[in-house]
């Protein structure tokens, strides 16, 4: 019996594969891997430095307090003395400084609260929200076709401005005419340097690395909490199951 | 009033205490020994025998957690979905809370489908044990009401287009469609009012009514006494008792059944734990990633997916297409032709068989696919109320079933495991298809039973339970 429901089952994963490779997501360019980690709390302060000097002019986090940055190792004074731009009590959520009505004229629409925008990006068969967002602020590149003068690789005809484009300096992107299927297609090449950034290119995939990490664990600043108590908790009900597995056995033992 | 029972002033303090509630509350010390101390049941419970108590457990999981969740979220279309980050971030605890309810309601259905797969498989749906089953669908049904309801409350966008695409369906029902669905909605599109009357369902109305059924089902479940994996009858006339009356292929449930539950209660909180702890959003199936944005009623999802437990019946709903219509119109027309020409069914019966065909067919051209989509997708459900009439087999358990009827149940699990991958994919060519042939299988599955399961060679049934001591 078991052995039918097993090789059935089996059949049916390997069937199920073969249907899973013809739904790959098809927009954008395929993702790196964002190489953050949410316990490494340097990387993190240093996330949370460049998304309050960068991110938060445009964007909100309105679901994140200031003090719990104390949670990565920040004190009350600290984030008084170097991250309150927008308002000056450190219990306030993370607000955007320009008012949205003028975003909206600028920019075509409202840019998105960031709180939780690292677990809305994922996608299945291309990665985590993490890794999109680290290849997204990447990949920028100069078009001059598009109202902002830059367009975007992960997100083609992104609304958005490079914010960052002072550390990382102007990119053009290359691209090479393809025709595929009778359908004239752009590949992407590769990339020129226009102008040098303030930054080295390994030096600017640093930076993003951390910016993404913070956002990665802003999006759930309970996580590492949660990973901790996980292991002490399992750690319990393994003691509790060697129990109640030897009680199931000593009155069982009776039971002709 | 009872016969008040005097102790004797020597007695321990603990029997004292419950000798004075005992004449006080009879009715519980009754209820306890009636379901508990002298509930007895089969000895030969296998692994498939604990998903009924792990339900109950879920259960207590939702209700409670639902309890402190209601404390800080805000049913409001314009709070709603801060009110979950809220509770994800400033209220102590808060995101254990919602895990535990978001990864409870998944665990949910897990332990509901193995607990009616048992009932599949063993035949715990015969006589006497219709009533259990039924009240049983019942709460399944509840269920998905709960479920569906509660999946708007985070007003995330899959929060949002799902309701709208699922209440949508009811206005393709012909005439009070569109009125049925005003009324469901209480607007012309989901909105603030859907999720206040939503929210007022999935905390009180549909709770109240899952409780009283849960109740109805154990209580007809005590009456009749459960089945085992041999579907053998421990308390029937011919069944060997003790000198006390007792079946002697039976154990009280307490304790026996009680240290073993706890047993499988603990190992099932490990990978409950392990699953809120290490991955509560399971990969986008328990929490969607696209529900971690806010509900945008001008932004449609590319698309849109029910949450995993939905998803057999939501591959059935894509699956009536109107080119599917002509085989499920041959269908109907196979089925009348068979009750004309091949039963011994009286003259009148026949005819009102030809007229029923012919009004359906008529029917099934005239009203549009998507309506027996619905149609299809309900009947899924609605179909297993009735399967302890469908079932003609000699033999109750699978065990002394012939062996063919293994690979049958086998092909029905891929065959719903198939539907559910694929009404999680995007609409495909292949996968429509694929869950086409799935939906008739299904159905087949259960409308043919009468005539396959009679079908073969049924192995003896032994007159006691299989039972290995430990």
């Amino acid at each position: 019996m078991r052995k039918i429901f097993v090789s059935l089952l089996a059949v049916c994963f390997v069937a199920l594969g073969i249907t899973t490779t013809a739904f790959a997501n098809s927009e954008g360019i395929a993702w790196d891997k964002a190489p953050g980690k949410v316990t490494d709390l340097a990387s993190l302060r240093n996330g949370a430095k460049v998304f309050v000097n960068y991110c938060l002019n445009c964007h909100s986090a309105s679901y994140m307090r200031f003090n719990r940055l104390k949670d990565i190792g920040l004190t009350d004074q600290q984030i008084k003395d170097n991250l309150l731009f927008t308002t000056d009590k450190v219990g306030e959520t993370m607000k955007a400084s320009f008012d949205p009505r003028q975003a909206k004229e600028w920019f075509g629409g409202t840019p998105p609260d960031l709180s939780v925008i690292a677990r809305s990006r994922s996608a299945e068969g291309k990665g985590t929200g993490a890794d999109y967002l680290y290849t997204y602020l990447r990949t920028f590149y100069v078009d001059d076709s598009k109202a902002t003068g830059w367009n975007n690789l992960a997100f083609p005809n992104i609304a958005m401005p490079h914010a960052l484009w002072e550390l990382q300096g102007k990119r053009a992107a290359i691209f090479e005419s393809r025709e595929e299927h009778g359908v004239e297609v752009h590949v992407f090449k590769g990339w020129e340097q226009l102008t040098p950034g303030s930054m080295s290119p390994a030096e600017y995939d640093q930076t993003v690395a951390d910016l993404v990490n913070y956002l990665q664990w802003m999006a759930e600043p309970a996580q590492n909490t949660r990973v901790h108590l996980g292991y002490a908790v399992l750690a319990f009900l393994l003691v509790l199951i060697f129990c109640a597995w030897r009680l199931n056995a000593a009155y069982w033992r009776d039971v002709k | 009033m009872a016969e008040f029972k005097e102790i004797s002033p020597n007695a321990p303090a603990l029997a004292k205490v419950s000798n004075w509630f005992e004449n006080r509350f009879p009715t519980a010390f009754d209820a306890y020994r009636v379901h508990m101390a002298e509930y007895y049941a089969p000895k030969n419970f296998n692994f498939w025998y604990v998903f009924g108590s792990l339900s109950l457990l879920v259960l207590v999981i939702q209700i409670v957690t639902g309890i402190f969740l209601v404390m800080h979220y805000k049913p409001d279309a314009a709070l709603a979905f801060g009110s979950i980050e809220y509770i994800m971030r400033d209220v102590p605890w808060g995101w254990l809370i919602r895990y535990m309810h978001s990864t409870g309601a998944s665990a949910f259905f897990i332990v509901v489908y193995l607990h009616m797969f048992r009932g599949l498989l063993y035949g715990s749906y015969r006589k006497p044990r219709e009533l259990v089953w039924v009240f049983g669908c019942a709460i399944f049904l509840c269920l998905m009401a709960e479920a569906f309801m509660g999946y708007l409350l985070p007003w995330g966008q899959m929060s949002y287009w799902g309701a709208q695409v699922i209440v949508n369906l009811f206005s393709a029902i012909p005439f009070v469609g569109p009125d049925l669905a005003l009324l469901i909605r209480g607007d012309y599109v989901v909105g603030d009012a859907t999720l206040n009357r939503f929210f007022s369902f999935h905390v009180i109305a549909v709770p109240l009514v899952l409780l009283g059924l849960v109740v109805a089902h154990l209580l007809a479940l005590h009456d009749v006494g459960s089945n085992n994996p041999d579907g053998v009858e421990i308390k029937g006339p011919d069944a060997p008792r003790d000198a006390a009356g007792h079946p002697l292929d039976g154990v009280p449930f307490h304790p026996y059944y009680t240290v073993h539950d706890i047993f499988a209660v603990s190992v099932f909180l490990f990978v409950f734990s392990a699953v809120i702890f290490f991955a509560p959003e399971m990969g986008g199936y328990f929490l969607e990633y696209n529900n971690f944005i806010p509900a945008d009623p001008l932004k449609t999802p590319l698309h849109i997916a029910p949450v995993w437990y939905f998803t057999p019946f939501y591959s059935m709903l894509r699956a009536i297409t109107s080119e599917m219509m002509f085989a499920l119109i041959a269908c109907v027309l196979a089925g009348a032709g068979f009750g004309v020409f091949k039963s011994r069914l009286p003259v009148v019966f026949k005819a009102a068989i030809t007229v029923i065909a012919v009004v359906v067919v008529a029917m099934m051209l005239q009203i549009d696919a998507k309506f027996w989509g619905v149609v299809v997708m309900g009947g899924a459900v609605v179909i297993l109320f009735f399967l302890p009439w469908l079932d003609h087999s000699p033999v109750k358990s699978i065990r002394y079933r012939p062996h063919w009827h293994k690979y049958l149940y086998g092909v029905f699990v891929v065959v719903f495991i198939t539907l559910a991958y694929l009404g999680v994919q995007p609409p495909s060519k292949l996968g429509e298809r694929i869950s086409q042939l799935g939906t008739l299988f299904y159905f087949g599955f259960f409308l043919l039973m009468p005539w396959w399961s009679r079908l073969g060679q049924c192995k003896p049934v032994p007159a006691r339970v299989t039972f290995v001591a430990h």
